[in-house]
């Protein structure tokens, strides 16, 4: 199995390698002239502003750009999630969003009515002494086990059957599931408040002048052992069999890969990942309503564009993509405010679209992703 | 076979599948018994609002004709159109979309622009329905022309999220201090446009749809009067559809669909006729978005975040439980998608009503206030387990969506055909 994966991977890393920059090659058609003359106007402008800022009121500027990478790296989370769906299933996961919600639910039952998802019976981790974040942390992972399992049954229910059926079919499915997992999410939190409590809560640090939320940075370290464990795993012998299976189904199934293993693997994984994104949606970057509402599913198809700028295939892809998204839309949000009034109120939560929509003009299968090799 | 195509149709009582010539072939009604069952149908749509001895005692007839019926049927009737228009697009021509609800979104606004009354906060010309609704239909094409050149260079799923990014982005342009003035306060929206005719802008009316009066021998509604004049578009539109499928336009669509390069190959502008197609499916979206704005008559309103992910959504599970690709799909799948949790929601009131009737069982089974074993709750509040009807109505939409694209992919129509196929060859299996 390892001498194929190396021919493939070999295969992948040809298709996919970044050419060096070659001035005669940016320069090479009227259309990458404008291309090239874009990004160079882009990027020049952007060092610009960060040197400006940065010489007159620098407070400012930190503080934005630690809460844009901490809304980007929530961002990068989900994003990660519907990238390691999309290679196993090849379908984007709409239900994303409700997943996240559920996730975050899970913890709000095990955390604030005490006791476990489903039952009556109480959680047993509060009766267990110690530091608080010790039960805490407990809980956030028996709430992602419940979360895991969910993504498991909708696999298993709804995904395995449509296994070489059309490509927005499937996708169509899980829109439907949205629909369904929304009802029992919003009925969940209509009535009763759903708080939850983390271990940094509301408290915040000063730089300068001006505060950020340890939930910002709490979003930074998340993602960042995500992204680790991720690219450790795909190190593993089950990542190596995961990604032969995005490779090439059929491939990966003659050389002896569990292909529906992967699946419920990826799914399970996804899930996880919509889960913690949804803990964290309840936060300052994101919200200040430290508690699961019926908004909080949105997060999801806020970060939808991250993955699509990325690439739908690529794991760097959902890093970068949940990056510069969460810088475009924070700084929007921070520096664009005087024009409030004719962008209209709210306008930095449609800037993540609107990136992504200029970035698919340009690259129509996202940053990192692969371009579909059509046969005519 | 070149001659054959000149040749006299043979028209065939007992071979209705005998066909002679192209012309025959590509007919909209193959045999006259179609022709004529549905010139029938459309004639018993027609007389559905009227009391009429006969024809109102007809099963389904009976209770559709309803006052409170009425209003889910003409919504049924503008969610066809909207549906006919994403099936150009999505089932003819293959480009996926999530966005078809920022097209109705875009007719509803042209709509309020241009009929609605001017105030101090919104814009209006308050214009009679013969300039506004071609108009609205138009605006929306020609946005949909505009976002077609970048949607060209995308396919599959990330087309469809850039679809979907439209309607995001259109709900907020809503927002702006300009959107504001031409969809009202958020949340609140502006009065909907007028559905009276008139000449011009203050002339005097010709025909009111917005009051009761008699016609004929018959006391019309207002909701009556809408639909009728909505049922009208719909035909018209239907035949349209049905139309374009057979024609030059419509084959290049088919074959874009099938196989772009292949297409593109045999001589098919790629990017004339996805032109064609996105603008064709956003007019459409456009009439039945200012359609649906003027739904309940003068208390209507045009609220811009009605056109959110949630009406793609619909229209999509429309087109998917009616059949891709076909005209008579949508319009089934309207029907089915739109009443349905009606129909579940007047069951369920029938039950409460039945609880000490022979059926009273049953009442006591599925339905609870929320203290014993029963799945829909009754009481106004629900919170936590046993949803209300209305939950229900919108999981089990969801289920519906899932369902079918696992059982029956080619839908209803898919369904029908099946069992036509099975009788025409009783007793044989082939």
């Amino acid at each position: 199995m390892t001498g194929l994966m190396a021919k493939l991977i070999a295969k992948r890393k040809m298709m996919t390698s970044l050419k060096p920059l070659k001035l005669t090659s940016m320069l090479a058609s009227p259309t990458k002239m404008i291309k090239t003359a874009c990004v160079t106007a882009l990027a020049s402008f952007s060092l610009f502003f960060a040197v400006f800022q940065l010489a007159t009121s620098s407070d400012v500027f930190i503080s934005t750009s630690l809460k844009a990478l901490g809304l980007g790296s929530i961002y990068a989370l989900i994003a990660l999630g519907y990238a390691l769906i999309f290679k196993a299933t090849q379908t984007i996961n709409f239900a994303q969003g409700a997943l996240a919600s559920a996730g975050a639910l899970f913890l709000t039952f095990l955390v604030a009515d005490e006791h476990i998802p489903f039952t009556t019976i109480d959680n047993p981790i509060n009766l267990i002494g110690g530091p608080a974040w010790v039960g805490w942390a407990l809980n956030v992972a028996v709430a992602l086990i419940f979360a895991a399992a969910l993504g498991l049954v909708v696999e298993v229910v709804a995904i395995r059957p449509m296994v070489g059926q059309p490509l927005f079919a499937v996708a169509v499915i899980t829109l439907g599931l949205e629909i369904v997992l929304r009802v029992f999410n919003n009925d969940a939190t209509e009535t009763t408040f759903r708080s939850l409590e983390t271990p940094w809560g509301a408290s915040s640090f000063n730089v300068g002048e001006t505060s950020v939320s340890w939930s910002s940075i709490a979003a930074i370290v998340t993602a960042a052992i995500a992204f680790v464990s991720v690219y450790l795993f795909y190190r593993s012998q089950f990542g190596i069999a995961m990604r032969a299976v995005a490779f090439d189904q059929e491939a990966a199934m003659a050389q002896g890969v569990n292909v529906g293993q992967v699946f419920a693997v990826a799914w399970c994984i996804g899930s996880v990942l919509a889960a913690v994104g949804g803990i964290f949606a309840t936060q300052p970057p994101v919200s200040r309503n430290f508690a699961v509402t019926a908004d909080t599913a949105n997060i999801a198809f806020r970060a939808l564009p991250a993955v699509i700028l990325g690439g739908l295939d690529s794991v760097t892809g959902a890093l970068v993509g949940g990056i510069i998204v969460g810088i475009a839309e924070v700084f929007a949000g921070q520096y664009a405010s005087q024009h409030n009034e004719w962008l209209g109120s709210g306008y930095q939560l449609i800037v993540p679209y609107v990136v992504m929509l200029i970035g698919l003009l340009v690259k129509p299968y996202g940053l990192f992703g692969t371009p579909e090799i059509r046969r005519v | 076979m070149a001659v054959t195509s000149f040749r006299r149709p043979v028209t065939s009582f007992r071979r209705p599948l005998l066909h002679t010539c192209y012309t025959q072939d590509t007919q909209i009604f193959p045999t006259w018994q179609q022709k004529a069952s549905c010139f029938a149908f459309i004639a018993v749509l027609v007389l559905l609002p009227f009391d009429i001895p006969v024809i109102s005692q007809i099963p389904v007839i009976r209770f559709l004709g309803d006052e409170d019926w009425l209003h889910p049927v003409t919504e049924t009737l503008v969610f066809a159109i909207a549906a006919l228009g994403l099936n150009i697009l999505s089932g003819v021509a293959g480009q996926v979309s999530l966005g078809h609800a920022f097209f109705m979104g875009v007719g509803a606004c042209t709509a309020a622009y241009l009929g609605g009354n001017p105030t101090d906060v919104t814009w209006g010309h308050s214009l009679p329905v013969w300039v506004w609704l071609p108009l609205s239909g138009l605006s929306a094409a020609i946005i949909g022309m505009v976002v077609a050149p970048v949607a060209i260079r995308l396919r599959g799923l990330y087309l469809a999220v850039a679809t979907l990014g439209l309607v995001f982005l259109g709900i907020h342009l809503s927002y702006t201090s300009w959107g504001r003035k031409i969809a009202g306060v958020p949340e609140q929206g502006r009065r909907a446009p007028s559905l009276d005719i008139r000449i011009w802008k203050d002339d005097r009316t010709l025909l009111n749809l917005e009051d009761d009066s008699r016609w004929l021998w018959f006391d019309v509604s207002d909701q009556q009067k809408r639909y009728l004049f909505f049922l009208m578009i719909t035909v018209a539109l239907a035949f349209i559809s049905k139309n374009l499928i057979r024609t030059r336009t419509g084959r290049a669509l088919q074959a874009i669909r099938d196989r772009d390069i292949a297409a593109s190959v045999m001589g098919v502008h790629e990017l004339r006729y996805k032109l064609v197609a996105f603008g064709l499916s956003s007019f459409y979206g456009g009439i039945a978005g200012a359609l649906f704005v003027c739904l309940s008559g003068d208390t209507g309103r045009v609220l811009v975040q009605q056109f959110d992910l949630f009406m793609s959504v619909e229209l999509i599970a429309i087109l998917l439980i009616g059949g891709v690709g076909t005209t008579a799909g949508p319009l089934i799948g309207a029907f089915f998608v739109l009443l349905t949790p009606k129909f579940v929601e007047k069951s369920t009131q029938w039950l409460e009503k039945a609880e000490d009737s022979t059926f009273g069982f049953l009442s006591r089974a599925i339905l609870t206030e929320g203290d014993d074993f029963g799945v829909i709750n009754t009481s106004v509040q629900t919170p936590g387990w046993s949803l209300s009807v209305y939950d229900w109505n919108v999981v089990f939409y969801g289920v519906l969506i899932v369902v079918f694209l696992i059982v029956e992919p080619l839908g209803l129509v898919g369904i029908w055909t099946r069992i036509r196929n099975y009788w025409k060859q009783w007793p044989f299996s082939y």
